[in-house]
């Protein structure tokens, strides 16, 4: 008896143990409740449907089950006649229609809410271009790029496993969308290229950036952090390589935030400046040249400069590195619109641009022994003929 | 092999398949046209609609609509390009204007067009531009700079849940395609 | 009856024989999987491990793109097309389809197709990256050259399958056998009629989209281009609105396969013949009208989305009602698990559960969190491989006896099939979890976090690539030493095809038209 009583206290721990083990490994398989109240109603529904689901299954299954035991034709030689009925057609028919409308009341009233961007407190415009996020704060007068910040060697070493020791492997970004918790924030999306599509899955937005269209979102998030997504539009080559990443601060953190950036916008102001004074040697623009290159320009152009033509273009012997100084400018700095060819004016500094010219001007025997300063960047910036 | 059934039945058969085909794929080049009226008429893609006329509306003073404006640059087409005020508080019926200023930063002679969009998507249905630059294709001569005016107004029955509009203007650099006079502006 | 038929080569590129014709097609769709399923081994050895270890992202998406495309367009659909010319003609007591020589010419026009598209992996530039679903302007402004050739490859495969659609359309309302009225057809004609009208309305919509991408790219217009006035919303509108008929087309007739196996081997009658017929058709007219729940998060307005989620919930309705058919057919029947009921059965189950993960995509603001995920990629393996690939096995298991004489290895076949059921599952289940960490679609690498899924999906789909050359030996060993079939081969079958055709068919049947009571 008392060994009896022992064995049931064990096997219950045992199983509670193993059910938990289900339950946290469950966890790990499902979608997230997120940080927002939509994400957690979305996540509602979809454990809701779930069930429904698995209700179904069992009962479907059950039967089909059911009958390979005991319908088998081992146990049950005489098949039944029986090839219709008219009532069971209706009750099949009209028992789903029910468990569907049950199901799409809470899915009407949620993506109701869900598409409501009314009252929001501040705006963010988002732009998707290959290969990066693009955010201007309208609110505020800052803006900037958001690219992909884990090194490519980690993932173009073509051995595999860069990824083990980073955590953030593929999810992180030089800058941040930084906005504060509890706030209803407005998303504004658009393109400058192909369709990309912004999601974060923490905060249950998706939401796709098309060009020439702006598209309309918002969430409220209710407790700080950090969120991370992806692109969820194949935009290209990179599709895979231009995270999402969301800073969620508490209110006067993000005031903070907001105030350093308009005081780093004149620090970086000032020292562009001074660097434009300056003029720089060959040593030392190849240099700067060789890592802005190499962290900007590799991923079409390749480190060797051969690229993958003819989608992108060798740089090595091209005529445009060979060529005229001021083409090479204007292509660096604005792009070439109907290609992959962003333009760098505002992603780069005067020194960065001026020095990843001189670099492809230089490298893989070019040897135009061409220097471009800062300066030069700066002029042709302003506007020359 | 034998024929069971007279050919002439088979012909008529295939008369008309053949028809639904043709008609299915024409239909295809239909839904441009169609999916176009419905946007108009629904406004839902945000497209904003052709030159408007201004004359005795109604001004509904009680109402303020904030419109925001919002620019942004194509690949590959390196113009400077904002809008003057970021938003204005507007009322229904009152025309009003907004600037936005271009400026052609490289060394060629380039022809921009730009392309309005419209959030909500249905507010574009109420928004009504007497004056766009929007409407013709633009060009800036190399450094070349303009200051460009844009009058609208919006309609004073746009529906009550309506309290905000965002008009967004995407540049587009066009001088290839408008060499090749195959552009059409809207 | 008559077995004369001429021989070499010349019989292949001049017959105008259903049966020939539905064997080159079963071979060159047969070849066409194995082709795709190659790159599928690329893609799933690149995502085996994060990092990227074998292929460029930009070859990737090569490989991703041209799987789709040769799995809907080379494998499925000419799959299903075989099987019609076989089955049709026998099924209703026609001696051929209606028209043998344009017959002759839909298969042929295929084997050009897919050489051109299969070449543009060499052409400069590679081959077209931008996803079976060619949104644009990622496929028209910003395409590699090959692009053209693909839009020229796609009206090529289009033509020879609206040819098809009119060839079975015409042949089943004239040619079918004295007595026998529209409701005495087997159900697996009745499913490929309905295809076929979706593919005559649907196919040309699917040609004109990718005119007006080639007029795009290359004759200045501005279809989908914002610069111009056009819309590159409107691009996935009108694609879509063939994209989704299109998967009905790719499920329908094995729909069909399964609802003449499944009687067969319960050795009792369909349930349900008429409601059957019912729901086949509202399942193609419903799939006129659910094409925008593809475009959730394009920025459609509310009320948009409200009726494409509605209405695209409304198609479980007779979904369901079919599986219940099936299962009813089951019960108390007496059954035998022979290997084309092993994978009918499988197909019940696994077409389900896409089936569900479907309703779950159909649910908009749950959509917002699955969509472009690998929750989708699950939804739609399941749905075509253990749903129409399945069905396609099952019915070459089915009829393999009729069409050759020879009878397969029952025990081969059982052991295709667990090598199939465990793979296939090992394959996709887990990429409904990897969707729903948060893993988008078309991606070469990833984080670490979605590792484990990826590796167990890497390891189930080698073995299923695998498996399919054991296949393609059982089927080998079949037709050249199986064991001669016998006319009614299956006990429980029923149908013109087992009652009044020997084993193997003759070259020529029905040159007399059966009675049909």
């Amino acid at each position: 008896m008392v060994i009896r009583r022992k064995l049931i206290a064990v096997m219950t721990s045992l199983l509670s143990v193993m059910l938990s083990g289900v339950v946290q490994a469950a966890a790990e398989m499902n979608m997230r409740p997120g940080v927002t109240e939509t994400s957690q109603a979305a996540f509602d529904l979809h454990m809701m449907v779930i069930w429904v689901m698995v209700v179904i299954s069992v009962i479907v299954f059950g039967a089909m089950i059911y009958s390979f035991i005991f319908h088998r034709k081992s146990k049950h030689p005489t098949p039944a006649t029986f090839s219709h009925s008219t009532k069971v057609e209706l009750v099949w028919t009209i028992i789903p229609i029910l468990i569907l409308i049950y199901l799409t009341i809470p899915a009407v009233k949620l993506l109701i809410e869900m598409e409501d961007t009314s009252e929001s407190e501040m705006s963010v415009q988002i732009t998707g271009s290959q290969w990066k996020w693009h955010y201007k704060y309208i609110d505020h007068d800052i803006e900037f790029y958001s690219n992909l910040s884990t090194p490519r060697e980690q993932f173009e070493n073509y051995e595999g496993s860069g990824a083990a020791n980073n955590p953030n492997y593929l999810l992180e970004v030089d800058n941040e969308l930084v906005i504060p918790v509890d706030t209803k924030v407005r998303f504004l999306v658009t393109a400058a290229d192909v369709i990309h599509s912004w999601w974060v899955p923490d905060l249950a937005v998706k939401k796709d950036a098309i060009p020439g269209f702006i598209n309309e979102t918002w969430t409220k998030v209710l407790t700080p952090g950090i969120y991370r997504g992806q692109c969820t539009e194949l935009c290209g080559k990179d599709h895979g390589f231009m995270p999402v990443v969301v800073r969620v601060l508490s209110k006067p953190d993000f005031a903070i935030w907001v105030a350093d950036k308009d005081a780093e916008k004149v620090v970086a102001e000032k020292a562009a400046a001074e660097a434009a004074a300056q003029s720089w040697s060959l040593d030392k623009l190849m240099a700067l040249g060789k890592t802005t290159y190499d962290a900007k320009c590799s991923v079409c152009h390749q480190v060797t400069g051969l690229g993958l033509p003819p989608t992108f273009p060798a740089l090595k012997d091209s005529p445009i590195a060979l060529g005229a100084i001021d083409a090479h400018i204007e292509i660096v700095v604005d792009g070439k619109q109907g290609t992959s060819m962003a333009g760098y004016g505002s992603q780069l500094t005067d020194a960065e641009l001026a020095a990843v010219i001189t670099y492809e001007r230089n490298a893989w025997d070019n040897n135009t022994g061409d220097l471009v300063q800062p300066a030069d960047i700066q002029a042709f910036k302003a506007g020359n003929k | 092999m034998t024929e069971q059934m007279p050919q002439a039945s088979n012909k008529k058969l295939i008369i008309r398949l053949v028809a639904i085909i043709g008609g299915m794929f024409l239909f295809a080049f239909a839904l441009v046209p169609l999916y176009n009226v419905f946007c108009d008429i629904t406004g839902i893609n945000g497209k904003t609609r052709g030159q408007a006329l201004y004359q005795d509306e109604k001004i509904d003073k009680k109402r303020v609509i904030t419109i925001e404006f919002l620019t942004n640059i194509n690949r590959g087409m390196p113009w400077e390009f904002k809008s003057m005020v970021k938003s204005m508080k507007v009322h229904p019926g009152e025309l009003n204007e907004v600037r936005f200023y271009a400026k052609n930063r490289s060394k060629f002679d380039i022809i921009g067009q730009t392309v309005p969009s419209v959030a909500p998507g249905q507010a574009a249905l109420y928004l009504n531009k007497t004056e766009c630059f929007c409407f013709d294709q633009q060009p800036l001569a190399a450094g070349e700079e303009a200051e460009m005016p844009m009058k609208f107004y919006i309609d004073a029955d746009i529906p009550d849940d309506i309290h905000r509009l965002t008009l967004s203007y995407q540049l587009f650099n066009i001088t290839e395609a408008a060499k090749a006079g195959s552009v059409a502006t809207k | 009856m008559g077995d004369h038929h001429p021989t070499g080569i010349k019989r292949w590129l001049y017959t105008t024989n259903h049966k020939d014709i539905g064997s080159m097609y079963l071979w060159f769709s047969f070849i066409m999987f194995l082709i795709g399923g190659a790159m599928a081994m690329v893609i799933r050895a690149e995502l085996y491990q994060p990092g990227l270890q074998f292929v460029d992202p930009n070859f990737f998406n090569q490989m991703t793109t041209m799987h789709g495309l040769i799995m809907v367009f080379g494998a499925v659909m000419p799959s299903m097309v075989g099987l019609a010319n076989w089955l049709i003609p026998m099924m209703i007591g026609a001696p051929d389809m209606a028209l043998p020589r344009m017959n002759n010419w839909s298969f042929w026009i295929l084997p050009f197709a897919f050489t051109l598209l299969l070449s543009s992996l060499f052409m400069e530039g590679g081959a077209p990256n931008f996803g079976w679903t060619f949104y644009a302007p990622l496929s028209t402004t910003y395409g590699p050259p090959s692009t053209d050739f693909f839009i020229l490859g796609v009206h090529m495969m289009g033509i020879s399958s609206i040819m098809g659609a009119i060839n079975v359309i015409v042949t089943v309302f004239n040619m079918r056998a004295p007595g026998m009225t529209l409701m005495k057809m087997p159900l697996f004609v009745w499913t490929w009629l309905i295809t076929a009208f979706l593919l005559i309305m649907v196919m040309p919509v699917l040609a004109g989209v990718v005119t007006m991408m080639l007029t795009d790219r290359h004759f200045g217009t501005s279809f989908f281009d914002a610069a111009g006035g056009g819309d590159p919303v409107m691009f996935q509108h009108i694609f879509w609105f063939f994209g989704h008929p299109e998967v009905y087309i790719m499920i329908l007739p094995a729909f069909g396969v399964v609802s003449e196996i499944i009687p067969a081997f319960s050795r009792k009658k369909l349930f349900g013949y008429s409601s059957m017929v019912y729901a086949t058709a509202s399942i193609a007219l419903l799939s006129f009208i659910v094409w925008a729940h593809h475009m959730f998060t394009t920025g459609m307005p509310v009320a948009g989305e409200l009726f494409f989620m509605i209405a695209t919930m409304l198609i479980a309705v007779p979904t369901g009602v079919k599986v219940f058919n099936w299962v009813a057919t089951m019960w108390q029947g007496s059954l035998t698990f022979e290997t084309p009921m092993l994978f009918s059965i499988a197909f019940v189950i696994l077409f389900t559960i896409g089936g569900f993960s479907g309703v779950m995509l159909a649910m908009a603001p749950v959509d917002f969190q699955y969509h472009d995920t690998y929750f989708v990629v699950a939804h739609f393996h399941y749905v075509l491989f253990p749903g129409a690939i399945f069905g396609t096995t099952a019915a070459v298991y089915y009829w393999l006896p009729k069409w050759t004489g020879k009878m397969y290895n029952e025990t081969s076949g059982k052991i295709h099939f667990w090598l199939s059921m465990v793979f296939v599952n090992l394959t996709f289940f887990p990429m409904h979890f990897s969707g729903l960490a948060g893993m988008p679609r078309r991606i070469p690498d990833y984080n670490m976090m979605f590792a484990d899924f990826n590796m167990w999906a890497s390891i189930g789909a080698f073995g299923l690539g695998l498996t399919q050359i054991y296949f393609l030996v059982t089927i080998i060993v079949a037709i050249r030493s199986g064991k001669p079939a016998e006319q009614k081969q299956w006990d429980g079958a029923s149908g013109l095809e087992w009652d009044a055709l020997p084993s193997p068919a003759p070259y020529h049947t029905f040159d007399t038209p059966p009675k049909v009571n």
